[in-house]
C-alpha cells in the first residue's frame, strides 16, 4: 500500500462495519491518522488498536450516532486539531427490510437519517474546513440500489439516493476550492447487513470494495461502481422503460 | 444476529455438511449468541476432515473477529481476536521484529484453529508447539466469559488442543518471538532415501525444517526426497507477488498415478544435486501452498482425504512400512511430508509428540480409504498417534489409547460443557468425549420388543 504523501487524518463514519473496517485498515497500512466514529465504543476501541498494529500513526475512537446531531462538533474539532489533510469516508447505513417498513412506515425517518441527512449534516458541517484547507478528500459510500427504485428496497433506495445527489452538489463545492469527492457505489458486500438476504449473487468481499475505493480516492474518480461490472448492470436497469420497469420484480 | 443455512466442507472437500451459521462482527454479538445457546465455533475450516463441521446443528463463524486487540512492543505480547488469520499476523509484525513463533503450513489457520489443533509448525523441534506460546485465553462458555492462563491447570490443557469443546475462543494473548527480520534463506537438498532422511534430520541444525517426500518412489528409493531447511534473516522484503487460484475442479486424471510420479520425478530434479540456497520472503517457505488459492480443487470434486500421523523415534521401521504400502498403492499424491517432532505440547489432546512425523494426502477415491485406515492401525501399533486436524476417516476403535491424557480431557470437557452442545462431527464421529448418552429409557424400548416376540 502506498504510503501517504503528507501528514492526513481519516474520519470514518460507521467504523463498526466491515466494509468500513476494511477501508481503516488500508488506511492505517498509509500510516495515516484515524479516528473511528460509530455507537459501539468498545467495539471502536478496537478497531482503533488494530489500525495501531497495522501502521496507523494515530488511531482513536469517537461516538457518533447520525441520528444525533449533537454527536457532530466534537469529531469535527478533534480532527481539526490535526496538521495536515483532513478526510472523511462515510460507512454509515440501515437497511430496514421493506417489510418492516410497510408496517411501521415511521421507520423511514431513521433509515432516511442514517443513509442521508445525518452524513450530509455532518459533511455540510466539515465542509468549511476542507475548503479552508484547500484540500480533503470525502468519500461516501452509496448503494446500487440508489440508482433506481424497486419494489423489494425503496425506501432504501431512495436515501441513499438523495445521499448520492448531495454528494454531487458537494463534489461541485469542494472541487473548487481544491478538495474532491468520491461517491461509492457497492453491489451485493458480504456484510451483516447481507448476511442472511435471499438472492445475493456476485457478492464482493469487504475487502475488494475497500481496495476499490483507496484506488479511487488515489485517482480522484467521481463515481464508482464496485465491483465494477456493477456500472454495467446498472447501467441496463436504468435503461430499462419505465412502462415495463414497474411490472417487474428484480 | 442473524442465522442462514450454509453448505460447508473441510479443507479436503471429502466431507461436507449443511447447518445454519451466524457470522458475529462485533464481541458483544459473539457474546449475545452465545449467551442464548453455545454451539461450535470455526475458523478458516483449512482442518481437512470434519473437525470444524457441525451437521444439522448451528455453529458460529468466527472470521470476522480478526482484530488486534493490543501489542505489548517491550514483551512482544499480542492479544488478537480468535478470527485472526496466523499469516497476517506474521506479515504485519515481522517488519516490527516480531514473528508468531509457530505457524503451521497455511497462513489461513487463525489463532482459534491454532489453539483448537494445537498446531505445530517447521520449528516444532526448537519452539515446540502453538499452544507453548499462548499466555491467556479468552473463553466463553454459554452466558460465562472466563479468562484462563497457563496457570488455570485443567481447563488450559483441555482449551489447547481441545477441538473448541471447552468453549468458544473468543481472543488470545500470544508472546510472540523476536526475529531478525522479515526474509527467509531456504536451503534445499535432495535426500536419496528414507535411512538418508533420519540421518539429515538428526544433523540438521536450522530452526526450520521440513522434508518433502517422493511417495511414489520405491526400493532403493524408498523415502527419497527433499530436505528444505530455513531461518529467518534480515532485509527488505521485495514484495511478494500476485496469488493465483485454482478455478475448477480438476479432472480425474489431473492427479493419476503416472502424472504423480512424473511430478515427483521433476520436483525432485528441480533442486540440484549439490544442493541450492535462496532467500524468500518470510511467507513463502512457510505458507508454499497459500500462493495458489483453492489448491484443494486439484483433486477434483470427490475431494482428498489426508493422513498425518506420528510415531516414536525408534519406530523408523513402521515408516518404512508405511511407506512401502503408500508406493504400491499408487494412490499417493505430490503432498507428502516428513517431519522430525519434538516433544512439545501444550494440552491433553495436543498432536505431538517425539518422533517422525509423517503427512500424505490421497485422493477421496477407490482403495484410499482402506488404506488410510491401515495407516492409522500401523501408527496405533508402532505407539503413535494421528492428528485430528486432518483426519476425516479414522473409527472411534482406531484411535483408543492414543491419546494417553483422553480422560481428563473428557473430565474438563464435561464440567465445560456438560449439555454436549459444542460437540462436532469429528468429536462425534471418534467418540472422542466418549460414547454418545444412551437414549433416554432403553429398558423400555428393549421390554417393547420383547413383548413383540413373545406375543
Ligand atoms: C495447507 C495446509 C497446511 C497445514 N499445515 C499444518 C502444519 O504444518 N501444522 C499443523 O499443526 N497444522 C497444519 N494444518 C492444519 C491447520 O493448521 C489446522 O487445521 C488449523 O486448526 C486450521 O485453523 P482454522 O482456523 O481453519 O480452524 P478450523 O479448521 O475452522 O477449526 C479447527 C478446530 O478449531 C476449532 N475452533 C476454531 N476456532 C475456534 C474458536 N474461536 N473457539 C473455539 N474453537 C475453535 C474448531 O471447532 C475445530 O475443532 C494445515 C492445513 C492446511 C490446509
Amino acid at each position: 500500500m502506498s504510503k501517504a504523501s503528507q501528514n492526513e487524518t481519516w474520519i470514518i463514519l460507521g467504523a463498526t462495519s466491515s466494509m468500513a473496517r476494511a477501508f481503516a485498515r488500508d488506511v492505517a497500512a498509509r500510516g495515516a491518522t484515524l479516528l473511528v466514529c460509530g455507537r459501539d465504543m468498545d467495539d471502536l476501541a478496537s478497531t482503533a488498536q488494530d489500525c495501531l498494529a497495522r501502521g496507523a500513526k494515530m488511531a482513536e475512537p469517537c461516538a457518533f450516532d447520525a441520528r444525533d446531531t449533537s454527536s457532530f462538533a466534537p469529531i469535527i474539532e478533534r480532527a481539526t486539531s490535526e496538521d495536515g489533510v483532513i478526510n472523511c469516508a462515510v460507512f454509515v447505513g440501515s437497511m430496514p427490510t421493506q417489510d418492516a417498513i410497510d408496517a411501521e412506515p415511521d421507520l423511514i425517518n431513521g433509515t432516511v437519517q442514517d443513509n442521508f441527512t445525518g452524513p450530509a449534516t455532518f459533511l455540510q458541517m466539515l465542509a468549511p474546513e476542507l475548503e479552508s484547507r484547500g484540500s480533503g478528500t470525502v468519500v461516501g459510500v452509496g448503494s446500487v440500489a440508489g440508482d433506481r427504485g424497486r419494489i423489494g428496497n425503496y425506501v432504501y433506495g431512495s436515501a441513499k439516493s438523495g445521499f448520492a445527489t448531495y454528494l454531487s452538489g458537494l463534489r461541485n463545492r469542494l472541487t473548487r476550492a481544491g478538495g474532491h469527492v468520491v461517491t461509492v457505489k457497492p453491489g451485493f458486500v458480504d456484510t451483516a447487513m447481507t448476511w442472511d438476504v435471499e438472492g445475493m449473487f456476485l457478492v464482493a468481499a469487504p475487502e475488494k470494495v475497500a481496495s476499490d475505493i483507496m484506488k479511487a480516492v488515489t485517482k480522484k474518480k467521481n463515481v464508482i461502481y464496485t465491483p465494477f461490472f456493477w456500472r454495467y448492470i446498472m447501467l441496463i436497469i436504468r435503461h430499462i422503460p419505465e412502462f415495463i420497469f414497474k411490472k417487474m420484480s428484480i | 444476529m442473524s442465522w442462514k443455512t450454509v453448505d460447508t466442507t473441510g479443507w479436503g472437500r471429502a466431507h461436507c455438511t449443511s447447518g445454519e451459521v451466524a457470522r458475529p462482527e462485533r464481541a458483544l454479538q459473539l457474546k449475545r449468541l452465545l449467551a442464548t445457546a453455545p454451539v461450535p465455533a470455526f475458523g478458516m475450516r483449512r482442518s481437512y476432515g470434519d473437525a470444524a463441521l457441525t451437521s444439522d446443528a448451528r455453529s458460529l463463524d468466527m472470521t470476522r473477529l480478526d482484530r488486534v486487540l493490543s501489542f505489548d512492543d517491550t514483551s512482544g505480547v499480542v492479544h488478537v481476536e480468535a478470527g485472526l488469520p496466523i499469516g497476517d499476523l506474521g506479515r504485519m509484525f515481522a517488519a516490527k521484529g516480531w514473528i508468531p513463533p509457530v505457524m503451521p503450513g497455511t497462513g489461513f489457520a487463525t489463532i482459534g484453529g491454532c489453539i483448537a489443533n494445537d498446531v505445530h509448525g517447521k520449528n516444532h523441534h526448537v519452539v515446540g508447539s502453538f499452544g507453548q506460546h499462548v499466555t491467556e485465553i479468552t473463553l466463553i462458555q454459554g452466558d460465562k466469559t472466563r479468562v484462563i492462563t497457563p496457570k488455570d491447570a485443567g481447563i488450559f490443557q483441555a482449551t489447547v488442543g481441545g477441538l473448541g469443546q471447552t468453549g468458544v475462543i473468543a481472543s488470545a494473548k500470544i508472546q510472540m518471538a523476536p526475529c531478525k527480520g522479515d526474509l527467509m534463506v531456504l536451503t534445499e537438498r535432495r535426500i536419496d532415501n528414507l535411512d538418508e532422511f533420519f540421518v539429515a534430520f538428526d544433523d540438521s541444525s536450522a530452526d526450520y525444517t521440513v522434508g518433502w517426500i517422493d511417495a511414489t518412489a520405491k526400493g532403493a528409493n524408498l523415502g527419497r526426497g527433499v530436505l528444505e531447511e530455513s531461518e529467518i534473516t534480515s532485509g527488505v522484503n521485495p514484495g511478494s507477488g500476485k496469488s493465483k487460484s485454482v478455478p475448477f475442479n480438476a479432472p480425474r486424471w489431473a492427479l493419476s498415478a503416472p502424472i504423480v510420479r512424473l511430478f515427483n520425478e521433476m520436483y525432485f530434479r528441480r533442486v540440484p544435486a549439490s544442493g541450492r540456497t535462496s532467500v524468500k520472503p518470510i511467507t513463502d517457505p512457510f505458507f508454499p501452498l497459500d500462493a495458489i488459492h483453492n489448491w484443494n480443487r486439484l483433486y477434483g470434486k470427490n475431494g482428498f482425504n489426508q493422513f498425518q500421523c506420528v510415531v516414536p523415534l525408534e519406530a523408523t521401521n513402521c515408516l518404512r512400512i508405511m511407506l512401502e504400502r503408500i508406493s504400491a498403492s499408487g494412490l499417493a499424491s505430490p503432498l507428502a511430508v516428513l517431519k522430525k517432532m519434538g516433544a512439545g505440547r501444550a494440552g491433553y489432546m495436543s498432536f505431538p509428540m517425539e518422533g517422525y512425523t509423517l503427512a500424505v494426502d490421497f485422493p477421496n477415491r477407490g482403495s484410499a480409504e482402506y488404506l488410510v485406515r491401515e495407516l492409522t492401525d500401523l501408527a496405533r501399533e508402532a505407539g503413535g498417534r494421528i492428528y485430528f486436524a486432518k483426519d476425516g476417516l479414522a473409527q472411534a476403535k482406531q484411535i483408543a489409547g492414543m491419546y494417553p491424557e483422553q480422560k481428563a480431557w473428557q473430565q474438563e470437557v464435561a464440567k465445560a460443557d456438560p449439555e454436549r452442545a459444542m460437540e462436532t462431527d469429528l468429536v462425534r464421529r471418534l467418540q472422542l468425549r466418549g460414547a454418545p448418552a444412551a437414549p433416554k429409557f432403553p429398558e423400555t424400548s428393549l421390554s417393547a420388543k420383547d413383548q413383540g416376540e413373545s406375543a
